[in-house]
């Protein structure tokens, strides 16, 4: 980028609607910490975010179904425009601000009810937008360093409660350790090639060593895979999966329905563009096959023996990040359109998930502690909680005519066309072992009388708001919608007509 | 008869109704909401038996068919197609019977959240609808499985003690098997667009067009064979069958009994045979011997019961190995043969489970040795049990004859069996099924009238007289005429 100053700045002005949502949110957390400074905790604050989340959805989904075919770069070549950055954003901003409205009558039940959370939650969804559509080294880092900066924050919300504490000090801990792999990967990944801009890796590897650089594939697969353990720590794939129950389990119910969707739409969004963009595909699906198998098996053999709903929840995500892989171990366009697809009904369905647990707890500190068989015979006295939650739990488990369905068909289907039918029937087993431990929580919640709970459990008793209802009726009848019609398949699928040098070199295996 | 979408309305129909059952504001509304559905189904689906000509050629679409073909986006060769032909009319018939006669038999049994429970029973209904019709195989696996979630609830929510370990076990069970059959619909699918040229495709007829490599037929095969064998349920994986029978409230027993098994049958024809034609042969001893043995066992089994309910769950095993025998014969009498028998089945042990229900309503127990002598108190509610018995024993002259027959005669003469000894001991499974039934016969409604409220036992009144009429009026017919029916599935 060697262009004259102003010239650079025409540029980058003229490159600001292509980075609308982005400046949206990062502007809107701005607005709301100054509002926050004048009229401290004001209810206002959430739905100025919200509503910034909102406006950024629907421009997004307008430039989707303008051009789903789009492809570019903006802002110098940090940030890929186009239709898989709206679609990313579109999960991104969907999963904060359906978050938003879950947590605003949560957080004030729990008595943390603070502007700086949503102001927190803005500026790590503008982190997010910034990893998920990232086209080079850097924007990668400090959307990544954002993003985690503000999740290590709200893990610990709960200030008094120990358990919150350890959770968000252990994440920090193991976050900070990550961040070292990943710079030392991007370290030789620049020593290797030369570049930092992610479709310019492929051609500089290929060139011989610049004056000064060592050009070795060595150090370039030295930092894939340095690289590559980063991401992993990020989306909690095994065996990087360690802090993934306890944060979960510490942070506030609905933030860990945030944490557990929009970090993970985003780290696998920028993983899927280096993928496509960066890596020329020899050595990396081996090493994903193997990791997807290791994390499906690890989460969900784990969840089964969680008595805690949400560190239940926490294996069951892990194993959901094993899924995605699956996908992208195929290592065609089809398979991470088919990534994309499940990050979207992923998204809809943990927040469901966590959305319907925070409302089960009675306070913060209990609820955090709260056993399945706390919840005997909760779905007859709150049904709709009830109803909504057997949607999602299908919905995980992967049940036709719900969105969890077409999910796994878009990850499997292009597993199976790449060879990877043996990895598909590890998945599908996984699965039929999921199911046993998300149908305990419908039995529980269904099956079983009220009076079979443990103490206790009769107090959690409170009105649900209309909001937070409507959140998770709308992401049930979305799920529904997903599952029955899967016209979203067809626009995952246009995302890469430029899909890197480094996938053509290796034949177009696309389809 | 041309009335558009008429199957598409058959199938769906029930689903408007349970849309509108949920939302009913007292469980009275919704068990009416539940039986006008359910009537109007049946008035409509005699439509499609109307409508459907055995004399037309189903060899490249199906008759009375809808199709959508922009279900899935272009690049993928996934259709909304439904349609009627000589192997699913008379399972959607029969479905379509059961219907009704199922949301009365639950009137008075289903006491609490009745909108729900006659929901799930008519978003089931829609499922077993859908299975038979549905000709594109990912269509088909969406229906499969959706038949799952309702009868999860179903078995939980309103079935007995073990209810909980009995329904996780049938979804666990079943679902093992289905998405391992989705794995092999996948790779089918792609095969066939590498074999063909063409898009990813499930469409039955393409697949059917499409000759699989005989080298990735017995596994594809295997995993589908696999899922169906667990729906039948062939011996050995017969294990979820006796529990959620036997957990389920009457309704959902006789609609499991009636109809659900069937989809593991009517798969392996429709699919399995087909489209893995070698394979299928050369597994079909296999399954013949697990058939009989199934068979054997079932009844064994059966035999040994004290408990009602139980007995005529593993009936089903002994029967359903019939069936299974029938269809790997590869000849065209045993087929024959075995469809009659899906359907027979279907009547005659929904007719057993609505018996066993309506005295475990009056006395609460399924007990065999708490009854004894009802003969005399409850005379009507007698013959009809006799008279389901002897149909689902296979007395010539009822129902289940015709089929147990043409399964036997079938198979002695297949040539791809080529064993005449397994004829000879299904042909024992035939005299066993006599011996266990008549036992409960006695049991229960022969011999002392020895406690008092046996005595004072309440005779069918006109709601369960109306509910066992459709299942005892058909098995004279179909056995006084067999050839109509056989001739529609040639």
């Amino acid at each position: 980028m060697e262009a004259e100053l102003s010239q650079a700045y025409a540029q980058l002005w003229a490159d600001l609607p292509a980075i609308f949502s982005l400046g949206l949110v990062a502007v809107a957390g701005l607005v709301m910490i100054t509002w926050d400074v004048f009229d401290n905790n004001s209810p206002v604050i959430p739905w100025l975010g919200a509503a910034a989340m909102g406006t950024g959805i629907v421009w997004e989904a307008l430039a989707l179904v303008g051009d789903p075919g789009a492809a570019g770069t903006a802002m110098l070549g940090l940030v890929r425009t186009g239709g898989f950055a709206s679609f990313i954003n579109i999960v991104i901003l969907a999963s904060g601000m359906l978050s938003i409205i879950l947590s605003v009558p949560y957080l004030r039940r729990i008595e943390h009810d603070y502007g700086e959370v949503y102001c927190l939650i803005m500026y790590c969804t503008a982190g997010m937008i910034f990893l998920g559509t990232a086209n080079h080294l850097v924007s990668i880092f400090v959307g990544l360093e954002t993003m985690s900066i503000c999740l290590y924050i709200l893990t610990g919300l709960v200030r008094e409660d120990e358990g919150a504490v350890e959770s968000a000090l252990k994440y920090f801990l193991l976050g900070a350790f990550s961040t070292g792999f990943f710079l030392y990967g991007m370290a030789l990944l620049y020593g290797a090639t030369g570049t930092m801009a992610l479709p310019e890796m492929a051609a500089g590897l290929a060139q011989p060593a610049a004056p000064g650089m060592i050009g070795s594939e060595l150090l370039f697969w030295a930092g894939v895979a340095l690289l590559l353990i980063g991401f992993m720590f990020k989306v909690s794939a095994a065996p990087f999966h360690m802090w993934t129950p306890d944060v979960y389990q510490g942070a506030p119910t609905t933030l860990t329905g945030y944490m557990s969707t929009a970090s993970k739409a985003s780290a696998f969004g920028s993983l899927i563009l280096i993928l496509v963009y960066a890596l020329p595909p020899e050595h990396w699906p081996a090493v994903l096959a193997f990791v997807a198998i290791v994390t499906m098996v690890i989460g969900n053999v784990l969840a089964i023996s969680q008595a805690n709903v949400k560190r239940m929840l926490a294996y069951s995500s892990v194993a959901h990040g094993g899924y995605v892989l699956v996908g992208l171990t195929a290592g065609t366009t089809a398979g991470y359109a088919g990534a994309l697809y499940y990050l979207l009904v992923y998204a809809l369905m943990n927040i469901g998930a966590f959305g319907v647990m925070a409302f089960l707890e009675w306070d913060g500190k209990e609820g955090r502690e709260q056993t399945l068989q706390s919840l005997a015979g909760i779905g007859t006295r709150k049904p709709l909680l009830g109803v909504t939650m057997g949607f999602f739990m299908f919905s995980l488990i992967g049940f036709p005519t719900l969105g969890g369905f077409i999910g796994k068909y878009a990850v499997f289907a292009p597993a199976v066309q790449a060879g990877y039918t043996w990895l598909v029937i590890i998945a599908v087993l996984m699965s039929a072992v999921s199911a046993f431990y998300y149908l305990r929580v419908l039995y529980v919640f269904w099956f079983m009388d009220e009076s079979e709970a443990e103490d206790g459990a009769r107090k959690a008793s409170f009105p649900v708001p209309f909001a937070p209802a409507a959140v998770l009726v709308v992401c049930a009848l979305l799920l529904v919608v997903l599952g029955v019609l899967p016209f979203l398949l067809g626009t995952t699928s246009a995302f890469f007509p430029d899909a890197g040098a480094a996938m053509q070199a290796a034949g177009g295996a696309g389809p | 008869m041309n009335v558009p979408l008429l199957t598409s309305i058959v199938i769906f129909l029930p689903l408007g109704g349970a849309g509108l059952a949920a939302l009913a504001s007292r469980g009275r509304s919704a068990k009416w909401v539940a039986l006008l559905t359910t009537g109007a189904t049946f008035v409509l689906s005699l439509g499609l038996w109307l409508g459907y000509d055995p004399a037309t050629a189903t060899t490249q679409a199906p008759q009375l068919a809808d199709t959508w073909a922009s279900w899935f986006p272009p690049g993928y060769d996934v259709k909304y197609s439904v349609g009627i032909d000589g192997l699913n009319i008379l399972l959607v018939m029969l479905t379509t019977l059961l219907g009704p006669v199922v949301v009365l038999s639950s009137w008075h049994y289903i006491g609490e959240r009745r909108q729900a429970y006659y929901a799930l029973l008519l978003v089931l209904q829609t499922g077993v609808t859908g299975v038979f019709c549905a000709f594109d195989l990912l269509l088909f696996y969406f229906f499969f499985e959706l038949t799952l979630i309702p009868m999860y609830f179903i078995i939980g929510i309103w079935g007995g003690e073990e209810r909980i370990y009995a329904a996780v076990k049938f979804v666990i069970y079943t679902l093992v098997g289905s998405l391992l059959m989705l794995v092999a619909i996948l790779f089918l699918g792609y095969a066939a667009a590498e074999g063909t040229g063409a898009v990813f495709t499930t469409d039955w007829y393409e697949l059917l067009a499409f000759n699989m490599p005989a080298a990735q037929q017995l596994w594809l095969f295997a995993l589908f064979a696999l899922a169906f064998s667990i729906k039948v349920p062939l011996f050995p994986l017969h294990t979820w069958l006796p529990d959620a029978h036997v957990q389920a409230p009457t309704g959902g027993s006789v609609i499991l009994a009636g109809v659900l098994l069937k989809m593991g049958t009517y798969g392996l024809v429709r699919f399995c045979l087909p489209i893995f034609p070698a394979a299928a042969q050369q597994a079909a001893l296999v399954f013949g011997v697990l058939a009989v043995i199934g068979i054997i066992y079932g009844a064994l089994v059966a035999r040994a019961q004290s408990d009602a309910k139980k007995l005529v769950a593993y009936s089903s095993v002994s029967h359903l190995g019939f069936v299974v025998l029938g269809i790997f014969a590869f000849t065209t009498e045993a087929m024959q043969g075995a469809v009659i028998q899906m359907v027979n089945h279907g009547i005659s042990t929904g007719a057993l489970f609505l018996m066993v229900g309506m005295l475990y309503e009056r006395r609460h127990t399924r007990l065999m040795a708490d009854y004894g002598g009802l003969a005399a108190s409850v005379p009507v509610l007698t013959s009809f049990a006799v008279f389901s018995v002897l149909a689902s024993a296979g007395l010539p002259g009822l129902n289940g004859f015709v089929g147990e027959f043409m399964i036997l005669l079938g198979s002695f003469k297949s040539e791809v069996l080529g064993a005449p000894v397994l004829v000879a001991f299904a042909t024992l499974g035939v005299i066993l099924a006599a011996v266990y039934l008549l036992h409960m016969v006695y049991r229960t409604f022969f011999g002392a009238l020895d406690r008092q409220e046996n005595r004072t036992m309440r005779d069918m009144n006109v709601r369960e007289v109306a509910l066992m009429l459709p299942l005892s009026c058909r098995p004279s017919r179909r056995s006084a005429r067999p050839r109509p029916a056989g001739r529609r599935l040639t």
